[in-house]
């Protein structure tokens, strides 16, 4: 019996997920990207495989997506990161139809067909505003790390409105606003609410249905997935908990899972 | 002989100029702006008069200008700092008629007719892409202080092409490039060449017209200047003291004032 990999290289992190032959989840992995996307993608694999208590021998197919999935030595084929996205978002919600997926420097939005596969789909990758960076930047702006976004915002009273036309230019508005006493906590609620309103621009773009799958390191962010909520009239899941990070990876193995039983059964 | 003084509150950093009536510069400063902007106006005014030699009683007014200037507190009113650009790069370099002023946070494009006033203008207002904040980031990316990005740019032979428009993207592909084993220059000289392609093309949008002054701090960048020149097929003017050119502009206004609020005594013509 073998397993099967699915590895998403993507701008910040790597991420790496193992399953068995059943189906299940038996491993999973991040580590940070860095600049050499083979080495983080080996590093992923070595972690995952150690921590399900496997070997290299043991798996039988591997799958790469993301960003950086042309650079993974040990895959046997590579999938585009909607595709998986899109297939991890039917693994854990099966009547999914739309996927907004938020990384460090990208959002994508898509829409599947009962089929699972991706009808239409919006990106944006050229302006940090709508991404992941956004948020991060607003925070450190303040002084505070990447991890203490979600504790903090969870404390905020009021939305101090931020622009987010641009990540760079919300310094000088969340100076502004820290000058006028504004809450720390509400001002990064207020950069959620402005990239919130980027994403359900491109969920309009991709005429979004019912159910809306959220995907992304961001949507741990409880804040994040709560304003988007309530912006949106159509059903929204969630994978729980580390899973929202692992979701692509994850398709990614899925496919690696039929591949695997197509070959066999061809063979 | 009254004097007077502008202060320009940028994004970055906040400059003041001291002239007297023969529109001399007296004195001048330059810091950075921080998070207390009304103390950088005033920091940067004071150090500009003792630069000057001259007591703060002899300044019968002052302007503010530049994205801060309503912190001037002590300023006697404001004008926007595409007047006050328009107004300096005229003054400098009397044949201007474009203005491309780079700044810490945003690039401006001013067509001036020969009198200094403004026909035209456009900016980057939504994204800071091609201003000097993309130089901010490389020169964070690469551990070069500013002054040396435009020198070290200059020795490549083979810039990279840096895709990202983004400024907070581009420091990642700055060290991506690093990663893949390019020289500091060559992707030094790539991002030169990317802020210059974004900013030309806003001078395009105002028309290029005989001569362009450049100003802002960004042109104390040889680099920048070597770049913009090749692009345009032509020089543009700029001056040691092009990253005063709003404070300045701000001065002449203010000058403007003392003289138009004169009243003509009897016995003096």
């Amino acid at each position: 019996m073998s397993y099967v990999v699915g590895v998403d290289v993507g701008s910040t992190y790597t991420k790496a997920v193992v399953l068995s032959p059943e189906k299940d989840v038996v491993g999973k992995a991040m580590v940070q990207t860095g600049f050499k996307l083979d080495k983080a993608s080996e590093k992923a694999l070595d972690e995952v495989l150690k921590g399900a208590g496997l070997t290299r021998d043991e798996i039988g197919y591997s799958i790469s997506t993301g960003y950086g999935r042309h650079l993974v030595p040990y895959r046997d084929i590579t999938v585009t990161d909607l595709t998986a996205t899109a297939r991890g978002s039917n693994y854990f919600f099966p009547k999914t139809r739309t996927v907004l997926d938020i990384g460090g420097q990208t959002m994508k939005a898509s829409r599947l067909d009962e089929k699972v596969k991706v009808q239409s789909f919006r990106l944006n990758d050229k302006c940090a505003a709508g991404t992941g960076a956004f948020l991060e930047k607003t925070a450190r702006y303040m002084g505070y790390e990447t991890e203490e976004i979600s504790p903090l915002v969870q404390t905020s009273k009021e939305n101090v409105p931020i622009s987010g036309v641009c990540a760079v230019f919300a310094e000088s508005e969340v100076i502004n606003q820290l000058s006028i006493g504004s809450a720390p906590s509400d001002i990064m609620y207020g950069a959620m609410s402005s990239l919130v309103k980027r994403a359900i621009q491109l969920l309009k773009r991709v005429k979004m249905e019912s159910q809306i799958t959220l995907t992304g390191g961001i949507m741990r962010f409880k804040t994040m997935v709560d304003v988007l909520t309530e912006n949106v009239e159509e059903k929204i899941n969630v994978p729980n908990g580390e899973m929202v990070q692992f979701t692509t990876a994850l398709g990614a193995a899925t496919l690696a899972l039929q591949r695997m039983e197509k070959i066999g059964k061809s063979a | 002989m009254a004097l007077s003084a502008g202060v320009d509150v940028g994004s970055t950093q906040t400059k003041a100029v001291i002239i007297n009536e023969n529109q001399e510069i007296l004195g001048r400063a330059l810091i950075d702006t921080g998070a207390n902007v009304v103390k950088a106006a005033e920091k940067s005014y004071l150090k500009a008069l003792n630069d000057s030699n001259r007591r703060e009683e002899e300044v019968a007014y002052v302007i503010g200008t530049g994205y801060g200037r309503y912190k001037v507190t002590f300023g006697d009113t404001q004008v926007t700092e595409i007047s006050c650009h328009g107004r300096g790069a005229v003054h400098m370099f009397p044949n201007t008629r474009t203005v491309l002023d780079m700044g810490g946070q945003d690039t401006k494009a001013i067509s001036v007719s020969e009198t200094g006033e403004i026909v035209d203008f456009c900016m980057n207002d939504k994204c800071a892409a091609g201003t000097g904040r993309f130089l901010g980031a490389a020169s964070m990316a690469l551990d070069i202080p500013l002054n040396e990005l435009g020198p070290t740019a200059l020795k490549s032979e083979k810039p990279v092409k840096i895709s990202t428009t983004c400024t907070v993207f581009a420091e990642t592909e700055v060290l991506s490039w690093l990663g893949k084993g390019k020289k500091i220059e060559d992707i030094l000289l790539g991002v030169h060449k990317s802020i210059a392609s974004r900013s030309i093309s806003l001078v395009r949008r105002v028309g290029i017209n005989d001569a362009i002054t450049f100003s802002g701090g960004v042109a104390k960048n040889v680099g920048m200047i070597e770049v913009l020149n090749e692009n345009l097929g032509m020089k543009v003017n700029v001056s040691d003291e092009s990253h005063f050119m709003g404070a300045l502009g701000a001065a002449l206004f203010a000058m403007d004032h003392i003289k138009a609020s004169r009243v003509p005594a009897g016995g003096v013509s």
